[in-house]
This record gives structure tokens, sequence and C-alpha cells, in this order.
């Protein structure tokens, strides 16, 4: 049975819809991720979720019941705040065991349940401090200690990593996938940080203008997005998105793309990639959808095509991150990104041979922005 | 002025010497009267009379103050304002302690538990700190009368709270304003309700905006004349009432060191409240604007 299934959930504030027809449905045990630009409805399907805010129309499940008209604290449900919402009178133990004292667990239970999230979290030694006199990263720990303490049905983590430093924050999302890992436990997660939706989600959610656009698993979302803005806003460095035209190409297809005053750039589109409807698009406007990883450099071999297509552009900004190297380069009417290996020697301004693998490109509509192949 | 950097010469001495002079002039201004109220209430009358108003006190008295107390005539009696003063006390402690709580639960209510028309109410509440006392004088006669307590401490406990509700509400409002509302989201989740919420999560934070509260209201009642005369009767009036009754009963010589006696007696409890509490007044005021 679905732990938590939402139907044809609607939000309007106003006449603003803030949530158009939401539907989605978690397995008990699941991870799933919330994850769009600023204003696209996710936290406030995550209010709806957890009770706080009505809905306009539409049921929440939880467990196969409909909670949807059931007070935030009759849903067993528990929730991690970005702001982490700690009671500011009350030391790290009571604020552990507040939940559970307001479920009229008896003192023992309290203290034991305190006892166990406290060592889960290795915070043992704050329990007797006020949330003022703790660090950042020691109030998010409290936070989720909090949520622990109960053992509730689902988990709400409204973007719980998003006021710690960059360091502190990978250290965390590590130990919230271990957690989960560990107790099996059913949540549900929102994020604007499309990393943090990669590396911990069993199912991301990609949320734009109160739609789901996209509901699959990480490798699905990255690798098969169902249109461009999903394409773009996965990945970082983004998608390159380069304008070209459909082209015949004896019986197959494949992509001219514009490059004034240079030679002409034609990409051959691989055969057991070709999709139905190409044949109606032919010479008509295209965008091609290259991430970063899908250049290389030349005499590297590429895993799933053995050729790729060569290609020659020349480099405007050389990035070297460390663990690879960024490389910018016009291509066409547009600068793309390429990832390449540490080692490589070029500088800016060199000409540069570069493979790209179009087994992995992704083709849109210019128009409508939607995959077609 | 340790943040100040500045190279000490001797004209940004003279310039800062001149500063605080005239600081101590106008704070010296502001501090006279009281001072000449203190002196004249422990002068015998004859200094009074023979002296000027500026001389010390040569053979200080407490007559004034016992007479003041205990045998001054206010009107018909000649008991002091003694009795006047407990009364106050008697109206003042309710009337704050229910109108600070009302308007903590106001304030409340109309942040973390928003209802259609919420920021009407709280308009209007805020319309009722403008409303001129002598408007209502007839009209909240005929309330107390139809609710059978006019002339009692009861009935003035009553007006108190009614007007004072506008103010605690302002407080206390815009005080939760900036209490984030996850924090009452949290509670919510854990399974606390209205009551529960207020009491254990922002009872415990509001320490400033309280004190704040019961000064401003302790202060505004126990200033209070306009009420005192027209809604109490001889044994329920306060003090204020009970001292202008005292300056304006004359027989024969006029009494000014008991007159000031009974002003400083009547001054006191909020010379005292503000000298204990004046700091977290201030503090609780600015409670929220600056984060620290």
């Amino acid at each position: 049975m679905a732990a938590l299934e939402i139907h044809n959930v609607r939000k309007e504030f106003g006449s603003e819809r803030v949530l158009k027809d939401v539907s989605i449905s978690i397995d008990s045990g699941e991870f799933l991720i919330l994850v769009g630009p600023s204003g696209c409805g996710k936290s406030t399907l995550m209010n709806a979720i957890a009770g706080l805010e009505p809905v306009t129309s539409g049921n929440i499940y939880i467990d196969g019941e409909d909670v949807t008209w059931r007070t935030p604290a009759d849903r067993d449900i528990a929730m991690v705040f970005q702001s982490y919402a700690l009671y500011p009178s009350m030391t790290v133990r009571q604020n552990i065991s507040f939940g559970l004292e307001m479920r009229k667990v008896p003192k023992a239970e309290r203290e034991a349940a305190v006892e166990r999230v406290a060592d889960l979290l290795q915070i043992t030694h704050l329990l007797e401090r006020k949330p003022a006199q703790l660090s950042g990263g020691q109030r998010q720990r409290v936070a989720m200690g909090r949520a622990l303490a109960r053992e509730p049905k689902v988990y709400l983590f409204d973007e719980p990593l998003s006021n710690l430093d960059a360091k502190l924050r990978v250290d965390m999302r590590t130990e919230i996938k271990k957690l989960h890992q560990r107790l099996g436990t059913t949540i549900v997660y929102v994020t604007h940080d499309q990393v943090e939706a990669m590396t911990l989600a069993d199912c991301i959610a990609v949320m734009r203008d109160g739609h789901i656009l996209q509901l699959g698993s990480p490798d699905e979302v990255y690798n098969n997005p169902v249109d461009m803005f999903v394409a773009g806003f996965m990945g970082s460095p983004s998608m390159n998105f380069i304008r070209a035209t459909l082209e015949d190409d004896n019986g197959g297809y494949q992509l001219r793309i514009a490059t004034p005053g240079e030679d002409e750039l034609v990409l051959p589109w691989p055969e057991e990639r070709i999709a139905p409807d190409m044949a109606e698009r032919l010479n008509q406007p295209v965008i091609l959808g290259l991430r970063p990883e899908h250049f290389s450099e030349e005499d590297e071999r590429l895993t799933s095509q053995a050729e790729g297509t060569l290609l020659s552009a020349s480099v405007a900004v050389v990035e070297p991150t460390g663990a690879d190297i960024l490389l910018r380069l016009p291509l066409g009417e547009q600068e793309v990104t390429a990832r390449v290996g540490p080692k490589c020697a070029v500088v800016a301004g060199e000409r540069l041979s570069l493979r790209v693998d179009m087994g992995r490109a992704i083709l849109f509509d210019a128009e409508t922005e939607q995959r077609i192949a | 002025m340790a943040n100040v950097i500045r190279r000490q010469t001797p004209a940004a001495r003279l310039g800062r010497g001149l500063l605080y002079g005239v600081l101590i002039l106008a704070a010296l201004f502001y501090i006279l009267p009281l001072v000449v109220m203190l002196m004249t209430s422990v002068k015998p009358l004859s200094e009074i009379s023979a002296g000027s108003l500026l001389s010390f006190p040569q053979n200080p008295t407490f007559a004034p103050w016992t007479k003041a107390w205990g045998e001054a005539c206010t009107g018909m009696r000649c008991d002091g304002v003694g009795g006047y003063f407990w009364n106050s006390f008697a109206i003042v402690i309710p009337a704050v302690l229910i109108s600070t709580t009302i308007g903590a639960l106001n304030g409340y209510a109309l942040t973390k538990w928003r209802f259609k028309g919420s920021e009407l109410v709280f308009a209007l509440m805020l319309f009722g700190c403008f409303i001129p006392f002598q408007v209502v004088l007839l009209p909240m006669a005929q309330t107390l009368g139809w609710l059978g307590i006019s002339s009692s401490r009861a009935g003035l406990i009553l007006v108190h709270v009614v007007f004072g509700i506008a103010f605690t509400t302002l407080f206390f409002r815009n005080f939760y304003v900036g209490i984030p509302n996850e924090l009452v989201s949290a509670a919510k989740l854990d399974g606390a309700g209205f009551f529960r919420i207020f009491w254990r999560i922002l009872l415990p934070v509001s320490a400033p905006i309280i004190v704040v509260s019961v000064i401003w209201q302790f202060t505004q009642i126990w200033n209070d004349f306009l009420f005192g005369v027209a809604f109490s009767a001889h044994n329920t009036q306060p003090v204020t009432v009970a001292l202008n009754n005292l300056v304006n009963t004359s027989t024969g010589v006029r009494e000014y060191n008991v007159d000031m006696a009974a002003a400083m007696i009547a001054a006191l409890p909020t010379l005292v409240v503000y000298v204990l509490a004046g700091k977290y007044f201030v503090r609780g005021l600015t409670a929220g604007s600056v984060k620290g």
C-alpha cells in the first residue's frame, strides 16, 4: 500500500493557483524529493501534506487513510523545518520529548526515546543546552532528533540543509542518507538544490508553476528528462542547449548547427535513437541538449559509443575545478560547456578536437520545449 | 564613545566638554520640578512662606508626609490619601493583569492563528488606541449602570481593561509577528493545541513585551484621573482623585508642603516601577527591531 498518496490536489490563494492538479504516490520506505525553483509550489505541497494549509480540492492519503481534513497532529507525521523551529525556551532534551509529551507518552518511555535519538545523532552531550547555545549544525541535528523521537508514518523535510555551510551540508546529506538506509523511513524532502535531489532520492518530483513536470528515479530524471526545463534544472553545470536544424541524411537524420563565418557543423543522429515523430520535423529548428560530460577529448575512449562524433572548436575559457576541467567554447551561435579530464592541457584561444557522445544527446522541440527524442 | 575614532585635539576636548555641559544643564532642568517638590515636601510651612522655592530645607521634617498620608482633608473627610493609595492598587493590579493577559492572547491569535478578517480586527483594535476618553464617558456610565457596577472598583477595573486591551493587543501583536510561524507549525505537528502552544512555546519568550505591557498599563491606569473621578464613589476613589481633592480643599492657610508630599506619594509607585524596570521597558520596546 502507498505510504503517501496525493490525489489531484489543488491549492488556490484567491485567484492565484499555486498547485494545479498534483498527484503523487510513494511506497513505504521511499525517499521522495520535491525539487524546483522558488515559487514552484513545492513548499505549499509540503504544507498541504503536513496539514498546515488546507487544500482547495483533492485528497491526501497517508497509509491508506484519507487525512485531507485532519489536523497536523492527527496525521502521524513529523517535520524538519528549514529554520529548524526549535522551541527557544526549552532545552534540547525538552525539545525532543515535547511531541511525545503532547501525545501522553509515559515519562520513562520519553526518556528512552530521547536517549535513543541522541545516541543516533550523537547529540547526547548537548541534551541540557538551549537552542541558542548550539551551532547551526547542532541545531540541525536537534531538529532531526525532534522528528525522529516519534515514529511517524511519514517524515517531512523542508529544505533542512539550506542554512548550513557548504561542507556541513555535504556531511549532513550523507548522514541523512545513512539514516534513511538504516531506519527505512518514508521521507518527503523539499529542496531547490538539484545535487541534494540527485544524491538522496529514490524518486524525484521536478516541479514548476504548481505542476509536477516529471516524477521518476534520479537516473530517469537526469538522463531522460521530459522537457528542457527538467533537463536544464538537473545537473551542474547545466545541460547545453544548442539550436540546430533537423535534416535528412540518406534515410537517417542529422543536425545542422549554424556556424556563421566558419565551416558548417553537422552531427549525425544515431540510428537506434530515432523517434517516430522526428519525420514531421524535418528541416525545422530543434534544440539539441548535450550535457557537459557528453563531450570528451579526442583521444579518450567513450564508454557508451565507441567513436562518437568529432568536432573542433576554439576554447574561450578554461575553468579547472580540480577534479576535472570545464571548458567554455563557442558552438554555432551559443557557448557551450564541456567537461574534460584534469590532464587536458588546453589553454584559452587554442582549437580543440572534441568527441560528442550523440548516443546520450537529447532532442527538444524548439517551440514547446518538449522532448522529441 | 570607545567606538568613535578621533584624535584628541584640544579643540575636540573643548567641543566635547561643551556638549556634556549642555546635556547636564538640560538634565538638571528636567529634574528641577521633582527636586522642588521633594524639598518643599520636607520643609515646615514657615520656611515655605519665608524662603524661596529653591532654598534648601533648614529644618527637614516628615510631618507633611505623615499628614498627607493619614490626616489631610480630602473634601469632607480628613483621613489623608493613604486609603486611596491602596484603592489605586486594588484597581490597578487586577486591571493590569487582566488587560495584559487578554492583550497577549489577542496578539497570539491575531498573528499565529490568522483568520479571515483578522487584519480588520487588528485595525479596529488599533483604532481603539486613538479614541479620546471623554467620548466614551457617557456611554460607559450607562453600561456600568446596566451591569450594576457603577461607582465600584469592579466598574473601574472593567473600564481600564477595555481601554487597555487596545494597547496591550498592539504590543503583543507586534512582538509575536516577529516570532517565526514555523515554531507554531512545529508545535502543531507535535500535537499541541491553541492554549498549549501559547503557554509552552510563546509565553516563555514573551518576557520583554510582558514588561512593556505591565509598565505601560500600570502607569496609564495609576495616573488616570478622568475615569477615576467619573466612575468612582467616596470609598473607591483612586489616589489621583484624592490628591486633587486634597489640593482643592482649602481651609485657611494653603499647606504646600502637604500638597507636595501627597503628590509625591501619588507619583511614587510609577516612579519605582520605572526605575526598577525601565531598563527592560526600553529593551522590550526595541526587541525584535535589532537582531542581536
